[in-house]
């Protein structure tokens, strides 16, 4: 069962329940992009590369139809068994994954194609050479640029929103997160090593960063939650496709009838007034 | 008589003194150069702006010494200096981030991470940011990004250049994902800014990592860095965690990036102004 927010407080031996979502967020049978790709969209074509280094398999971008409709679908993607992980790179993408989502963003922009992301990463790759080829770059890049997209946009945390490697296909005039995704400026374990010195208080760390879904829809960062089935959607992932696919439906549907200025000056107007907590 | 300050404290060997009188009150009018281990008498170091006479090693200045550096007569108007963050989670770590807060705000005397403010570089009207990396290791949160987009809608109001100088561990882990989000934010105003054909320069300082360079650092007309600073995406700890080995001499300092292709050049920091004033001078008539 999945706690509510306001559930009375979980005895001793319970997790706390941000630190259950991030398990479910992370749990090994979850659903990932791909899995939701074959569910909710048909004719999807993989386009690889970013034309100047490589393919990043950590990334995932295509053309596809939802109910008919062609859209561009970029989403970041996660292994399941060890080889695979250790070829989508566990979800990390590189420059060259931030790149090549650009640049499909950007032939969407051309051809008025909606463009759909699905956010599931634990960050950014942290290598010697994603620093070398750019990183940050890519990146910011990237934020600036999905700013400036004439088409709808469409952001979907579907497991772990990884800071700014998330961020990074996540300027959506529209943002979206499964009830059991979290969303975080850094990973629980990482701010437990900083702040208690010890990476085992993640439990803590997690409580304290407040990163569930319901936080951030709290806060106002994102627009909405979709419910998942009972116990998690790696109960039921054709039941967790079809919950989303009602919510995507419904949102393609409110920002189609929006002109190229209407749809940037949505977005902006959305991420500009985020996270005004000052006095 | 102490004319340096010391490591650590004297030992045995030196007479005790009977009374203060025969002390000499020079301490910490000296100081041992990072680089070169050369003695600088520290008033010289301060006029250089942290620039070793001797070996021309860059540390670090402060938001209002950056400030007067890059600003003519080092006069400049101020914006929202009491804009001050309302830690929305009620975070707590070693202590309320609210206390942390204060206490950052009374030691340094400013309301959180980052100076906006509006002068004259060389005779020209900017608008600049400058970032306080004693505030929270010059963490980004709600302030910092409200600053910066209104320093962005300010530049566009009077058509000015933009000037950020970065020095930043990355995006406030205290404020969560309002941190993150302020990337965004950022990024989306300096899109308009691009639009509107006005010049953005990102100065990179030591150090610039994270959040901020994956935003607005690297986002610039032009990026400039000062020799030696470190800039990255993630920090050479987490590097090092992740692929459990030693990082090369040299790595992710401004020299790197700019072999690497990351900035358009690497400027001493008593060159910065003049060298912004001629970019500027090129793009806007």
């Amino acid at each position: 069962m999945t706690p509510e927010p306001n559930a009375e407080p979980a005895p001793a031996a319970e997790p706390h329940p941000a630190w259950r979502r991030v398990q479910l967020a992370r749990h090994p049978k979850r659903p990932h992009s791909l899995d939701y790709i074959e569910r909710l969209f048909t004719d999807f074509q993989e386009l690889h590369g970013d034309r100047s280094f490589g393919d990043d398999p950590a990334i995932v971008a295509g053309m596809a139809r939802f109910e008919g409709r062609p859209v561009m679908v970029i989403a970041e993607q996660k292994g399941r068994d060890t080889k695979q992980k250790v070829y989508r790179n566990f979800g990390m993408p590189k420059p060259e994954g931030y790149r090549k989502a650009l640049r499909v963003m950007q032939i969407a922009a051309k051809f008025n194609r909606a463009v759909l992301t699905f956010l599931d990463t634990p960050g950014a790759y942290p290598g010697i050479d994603a620093e070398e080829r750019g990183q940050a770059e890519a990146i910011a890049r990237n934020l600036r640029e999905m700013a400036r997209l004439p088409v709808p946009v469409l952001v979907t945390c579907i497991g772990e929103g990884g800071s700014g490697g998330a961020l990074a296909l996540g300027v959506g005039n529209i943002v979206l997160m499964l009830e059991n995704a979290v969303y975080s400026v850094i990973s629980p374990e990482s701010c437990a090593a900083i702040i208690y010195r010890d990476s085992g208080k993640a439990e803590q760390a997690a409580a304290a960063l407040r990163l569930t879904a319901q936080d951030l829809h709290g806060l106002g960062l994102i627009d909405a939650i979709v419910p998942e089935p009972e116990g998690g959607a790696q109960e039921d992932p054709a039941g967790a496709a079809e919950m989303l696919r009602q919510h995507l439906r419904c949102r393609l549907e409110e920002l189609s009838g929006r002109t190229p200025r209407q749809l940037v000056d949505h977005r902006y107007a959305k991420f500009r007034r985020m996270g005004n907590f000052f006095a | 008589m102490s004319w340096f300050k010391r490591d650590k404290p004297a030992g045995d060997k030196l007479p005790k003194l009977e009374n203060g009188e025969r002390r000499v009150r020079t301490e910490g009018l000296w100081q041992k150069c990072e680089g070169c281990r050369q003695i600088i008498w520290k008033k010289e170091l301060e006029a250089n702006f942290n620039v070793c006479p001797k070996c021309g090693i860059h540390t670090r200045i402060d938001a209002v010494t950056r400030l007067k550096l890059l600003l003519d007569g080092g006069e400049y108007e101020q914006f929202d200096a009491d804009l001050s963050s309302s830690d929305p989670l009620g975070f707590v770590d070693s202590k309320p981030y609210h206390e942390r807060l204060k206490g950052m705000q009374q030691a340094t005397n400013l309301s959180d991470a980052m100076i906006s403010a509006a002068g004259r570089l060389e005779g020209r009207p900017i608008q600049i940011c400058s970032m306080e990396v004693r505030f929270i290791g010059g963490s980004m949160g709600s302030v910092v990004g409200e600053k910066i987009a209104r320093s962005i809608e300010r530049a566009m109001q009077h058509r000015m250049p933009l000037v950020i100088v970065s020095a930043s561990g990355g995006a406030r882990m205290q404020e969560g994902a309002i941190s993150l989000m302020q990337m965004a934010k950022i990024s989306s105003a300096l899109m308009r800014l691009d639009e509107a054909r006005l010049p953005f320069i990102s100065v990179l300082t030591d150090p610039t990592t994270g959040g901020v360079t994956a935003s607005y650092a690297m986002l610039g007309d032009l990026n400039i860095a000062e020799p030696g600073a470190l800039i990255g995406f993630a920090g050479p700890r987490v590097i090092e965690q992740t692929i459990r080995q030693k990082l090369p001499e040299g790595f992710q300092r401004s020299e790197f990036l700019l072999k690497h292709g990351m900035l358009d050049a690497v400027v001493p920091r008593l060159e910065l102004k003049s060298y912004i004033a001629t970019a500027l001078k090129f793009f806007v008539a």
